[in-house]
């Protein structure tokens, strides 16, 4: 795959949609193309972040541990982002992302990623968006387990 | 070390400086039969003297010895009648005399200075010597104040010009004294009145000029001092430039830097008018002499008082005189210069508390263990500022027991540790091993049963092995046995040594003391090493730098007979546990996706510069290959669609952009180079375009790797082309670069190539995740089955650690000291936060492993480990806690845990 299609690819990512095609061939340029084999993790969690994954195609589950092991709590498509949480506010990784299938992926590194952002705001912009829609979901979500949890304890 | 130079001097060289002057002595008849032979050639065969008649014969070379009337009445003894000899024969006689004169005063001479030379030299010698033998004795403080390049300086630098004058120190005076004296004494023989004027001269000469230097010398210090003055206000003024600038002080400085240029000025101009000044009377009274001696000279000849061949003698002789009188008195300037230097570094290398000479004596043979505790006994210690480290600690340090000291912010803790091993001396009490006082035991007894190691590793320049050994190497174990010329050379090393006073161990005899720590000799030594450095988890690392060293096939003649072995066996584990894909083999007819268009086209690896990266693109066989296939031009277009996705990519970042670091063949500085150079090359058809514009875009083409940058500029048709090449490269290869290129070959082990590069043949994918990782740990078990990761890792020790070890990270170095403190096998490990770098995590699996490595094979040391993290503190029989300066708390983990004082306290924090 060249340089190119990536971009076309980075293009379809919502968070990169709204940047110029120009910086988006930068993006792909300096990040590295990270291909894993089926069962084969991208990180763990618990790990210091270094990089976030831009997935270009094949897909992988996202998995947390808890005291009955590991769930599986997301899968992630093609166009999806994985790992920014870890590199934007410098905590571990909260999840472990392990490839189902053939995964390629594109690998952005920490430094990298952050002066992307400092450098065009309507990214930072854009993962803001997206962080706020994940909250609303787990917000929802949470209130949903709690009222699920006072129904059973009546 | 005399504080006077001279008693020095004399002390260590008084039998040569004698041997010399008897020399000089010797040398001066026949100096003086050099001046007096012009004489009788003038006199005799010249104006006539004997011969008034044609026929007339003179004697020549009749030798009598004629003992003065008051000590003997007999008669003159001939030895020799001599030959009797006509007018001419007389000159070509008296003439050829002078001439065997002049080679044998030559001779002297040569003898003389090359005698002298070699005294200074040795003398030179023996002082760096001294110093550096001074140096290795200052007690520790010393080393906290002097500055490491003020103390190379001064052994490198400021004695250099002792070495030249000590030769001279006696020898100069009194050769030239004697000199000088011959000559006016042979002046005075001719004529006592032209004798005195002479000495009268030379005695204005020898008394005026250096008084007047004197003054030189004051001047030339005042100016040393005033430029120095000059540099550190200039230095001010740089770094202050922002309080002159907010200030409004500019012309202040101004004005300061004026009046001291104008000092600096003066004291100039008054050394020029002085020196010259000195000059003109100084060759004045030169000058005034042979004034006199054409009047007077001329005149008492006139008057018969004094023949013509006495008169020129007289001025010839007079010809030597003021150089040496001059030689005298620049050899009383370089004195006094001389004095003056070898008095300041005696002051520097002369301290208080300097170790005792016999503290350091060379031991050879087994030491005997320590079986007794180490006592610290109201020990008190101070840093060089005054604040307390230590206050009246006493504790025993028992065979044995494994203590973790821990301690409190400036605790203590690792002076402590330093206090056990002298790195850290007493103000009050002492150390004591079985009684005796540690500053007073031999350092080899102490330096041989005790180890030590801390956080601030520092390395020698050599390489990892060397390193480890360092510790062992104590005295010299076995002599080398040298022969024929090398043998004559050994002699001659220990000979001068000797002379020179300098110790004459032999620095290539082995040194390794294997016996102290019960290894019976290299082998067994290795097996010890790895163990260690299996304790501090350092072996991955040595192995990794084994694999990335090409590999000497004299000195590990296994690896390259199992490369080829261990490659297939990678290829079948590859397939076996389809990875297969991870590396991408060397294929003679096909095109490597992963390596370099470079790489591709030489299929092999250049030795030497012919075809290197840098030179690779001039190399004309190389380039006619190219352009055969017509391969230039693409490579060239190539090259420019590289430069252009660059410069499109790339143009408007800042150049301190961390981008950068991702484009390899491209600097930040270089992009607009290459934004002119596309402008200019736009358009221009391949044959116009300029030689070195196209190397520089060849160039960019043959770094180019598809998988890598992914530009999309490698299409099937041009890797075929590539290949094609290549073969055609090697088939007409011209025996000039024969040996500059070892081709990729399946079968065979390439020298030049490093041992990871053979194993692979080929090169790792750039798109799989970790593969680098994943294929290093398959190499390693691919080589373990082949039993030759034992060599990898003896090539891994070969590794040179760098300057201070800075080949190394901070992390590598500690575990090395680590390492090298538990291959000394000592009765006392003492580990002064020795692992601080080490990640927190994997500090606790060090501190197990080591504390195993050194009980192994029932040994029983003890370890004493100041720690930086207390949680460890639970691994240990005892725990030590220091609180400013005192041992506030000493018991086993539970014991402390359950008192909830400073310990608990520590470790609740």
């Amino acid at each position: 795959m060249q340089l190119k299609d990536e971009v076309e690819l980075l293009r379809r990512v919502p968070l990169f949609s709204n940047v110029a095609p120009a910086k988006l061939k930068l993006l792909a340029f300096t990040s590295d193309r990270v291909n894993f084999d089926q069962g084969q993790t991208l990180f763990k969690q618990g790990d210091p972040g270094d990089a976030a994954y831009v997935v270009l195609s094949g897909s992988a589950d996202v998995l947390v541990n808890s005291q009955s092991g590991e769930i599986k709590v997301a899968t992630l498509e093609p166009n999806s982002i994985v790992g920014e949480i870890a590199i934007l506010c410098d905590v571990s990784r909260t999840a472990t992302v392990k490839a189902n299938a053939p995964l390629e992926t594109l690998r952005i590194r920490k430094d990298h990623f952050l002066r992307l952002l400092a450098e065009f705001p309507e990214m930072a912009v854009e993962i803001m968006r997206v962080l706020a829609d994940r909250l609303s979901h787990t917000t929802a979500e949470l209130s949903e387990a709690r009222s699920d949890l006072r129904r059973k304890a009546n | 070390m005399d504080k006077n130079l001279a008693k020095y001097i004399w002390r260590h060289t008084s039998r040569h400086q004698i041997w010399i002057l008897f020399i000089i002595l010797l040398s001066m008849p026949t100096y003086f039969l050099s001046l007096d032979l012009p004489k009788q050639i003038v006199n005799g065969p010249i104006q006539g003297d004997g011969f008034s008649t044609p026929d007339a014969k003179e004697v020549f070379l009749r030798l009598v010895i004629d003992l003065p009337d008051w000590l003997s009445k007999a008669q003159p003894y001939v030895l020799f009648e001599g030959f009797s000899l006509e007018r001419l024969q007389m000159l070509m006689a008296l003439s050829g005399a002078f001439l065997v004169l002049v080679i044998i005063n030559g001779l002297f001479k040569l003898y003389i200075n090359t005698f002298k030379g070699r005294l200074g030299e040795r003398m030179l010698r023996r002082l760096r010597f001294q110093l550096i033998d001074r140096v290795l004795r200052f007690p520790p403080n010393v080393f906290k104040r002097v500055k490491a390049a003020e103390v190379a300086t001064m052994v490198k630098d400021e004695v250099e010009p002792l070495g030249g004058f000590i030769g001279d120190a006696f020898v100069q005076p009194a050769f030239l004294g004697l000199q000088a004296a011959t000559a006016l004494f042979f002046i005075l023989l001719q004529n006592v009145w032209l004798g005195l004027l002479a000495a009268f001269m030379v005695g204005i000469q020898g008394v005026v000029i250096p008084k007047m230097r004197r003054r030189l010398i004051r001047l030339g210090k005042e100016r040393q001092l005033t430029a120095r003055q000059l540099a550190g206000r200039v230095g001010e003024i740089v770094e202050g430039i922002s309080s002159i600038h907010v200030h409004d002080t500019s012309n202040y400085e101004r004005a300061d830097v004026a009046e001291r240029l104008g000092r600096i000025f003066k004291i100039r101009y008054d050394l020029y008018q002085w020196k010259f000044f000195v000059k003109f009377l100084n060759n004045f009274l030169a000058q005034v002499t042979p004034f006199l001696f054409y009047a007077i000279g001329g005149y008492l000849a006139l008057r018969g008082q004094l023949d013509i061949g006495q008169l020129i003698a007289v001025i010839s002789a007079y010809k030597d005189l003021p150089s040496p009188i001059k030689d005298l008195i620049d050899w009383d300037q370089q004195r006094i210069d001389v004095q003056v230097k070898y008095a300041q570094v005696y002051e520097q290398f002369h301290v208080d508390q300097i170790i005792e000479p016999a503290i350091q004596d060379v031991t050879s043979g087994p030491v005997a263990p320590i079986k007794t505790p180490i006592s610290v006994i109201n020990f008190s210690a101070s840093d060089d500022s005054g604040a307390r480290l230590l206050e009246n600690i006493t504790l025993d340090m028992r065979p044995g027991e494994s203590v973790a000291v821990i301690g409190t912010a400036g605790g203590g803790s690792e002076a402590l540790a330093d206090t056990l091993v002298r790195l850290v001396w007493p103000e009050q009490g002492r150390v004591s091993i079985n009684g005796e006082d540690l500053l007073f035991l031999p350092e080899a007894f102490t330096g041989r049963r005790t180890a030590y190691a801390s956080g601030d590793a520092f390395l020698f320049q050599g390489t990892i092995y060397d390193n480890l050994t360092y510790v062992l190497k104590h005295y010299p174990v076995r002599e080398r046995v040298y022969e024929g010329a090398a043998l004559a050379h050994r002699d001659w090393e220990k000979t001068e040594a000797r002379n020179a006073g300098n110790p004459d161990h032999d620095l290539h005899g082995d040194w390794i003391d294997y016996a102290t720590i019960g290894v019976d000799g290299p082998d067994e030594l290795f097996t010890a090493m790895e163990q260690t450095l299996e304790a501090v988890q350092f072996s991955d690392d040595v192995f990794d730098l084994g694999l990335r060293a090409s590999v000497n096939e004299k000195v590990h003649p296994a690896i390259p007979e199992h490369v080829v072995a261990a490659r297939k066996a990678l290829r079948t584990r590859l397939e076996e546990e389809n990875l297969a894909s991870l590396v991408t083999s060397f294929d003679a007819a096909l095109y490597n996706a992963e390596a370099t268009v470079a790489e591709n086209l030489l299929f092999g690896t250049p030795v030497g510069p012919e075809l290197s990266n840098t030179n690779l693109a001039s190399n004309a066989y190389f380039r006619s290959v190219l352009a055969q296939a017509g391969l230039d031009e693409a490579l060239y277009r190539m090259g420019v669609e590289i430069a252009r996705n660059a410069v499109e990519l790339f143009r408007d970042l800042p150049p301190d952009h961390p981008f950068f670091q991702q484009l390899g063949f491209m600097t930040a500085d270089e992009i607009p180079d290459y934004q002119a150079l596309l402008q200019r090359l736009q358009d221009k058809p391949f044959a116009q375009v300029a030689e070195a514009d196209g190397k520089r875009m060849m160039k960019l083409a043959f770094s180019y790797v598809e998988p890598r940058y992914r530009f999309g500029l490698l299409d099937q048709e041009m890797m075929d082309r590539i290949v094609a090449a290549r073969a055609a490269f090697h088939d007409n290869l011209p025996e000039s670069l024969k040996g500059t290129i070892e081709p990729y070959d399946a079968e065979g082990y390439n020298k030049s190539a490093s041992i990871l590069d053979n194993v692979l043949f080929g090169r790792i994918g750039h798109r799989h995740a970790d593969a680098a990782d994943r294929i290093r740990a398959i190499v390693r078990s691919v080589l373990d089955d082949l039993d030759v990761s034992r060599d990898v890792v003896r090539v891994g020790l070969e590794f040179n650690v760098g300057v201070g070890g800075r080949r190394l990270t901070s992390v590598q170095r500690q575990k090395l000291h680590v390492a090298r403190a538990l291959l000394k096998r000592g009765d006392f490990i003492i580990l002064n936060k020795a692992l601080s770098s080490v990640e927190q995590r994997t500090q606790e699996q060090l501190v197990r492993s080591v504390l195993g490595e050194a009980a192994r094979d029932g040994r029983k040391p003890a370890v004493i480990w100041v720690l930086s993290n207390p949680n460890l503190a639970r691994l240990f029989d005892r725990v030590v806690v220091l609180d400013r300066g005192t041992a506030v708390e000493d018991g086993n983990y539970d014991q402390l845990m359950a008192r909830k004082g400073v310990f608990a306290g520590l470790l609740a924090s």
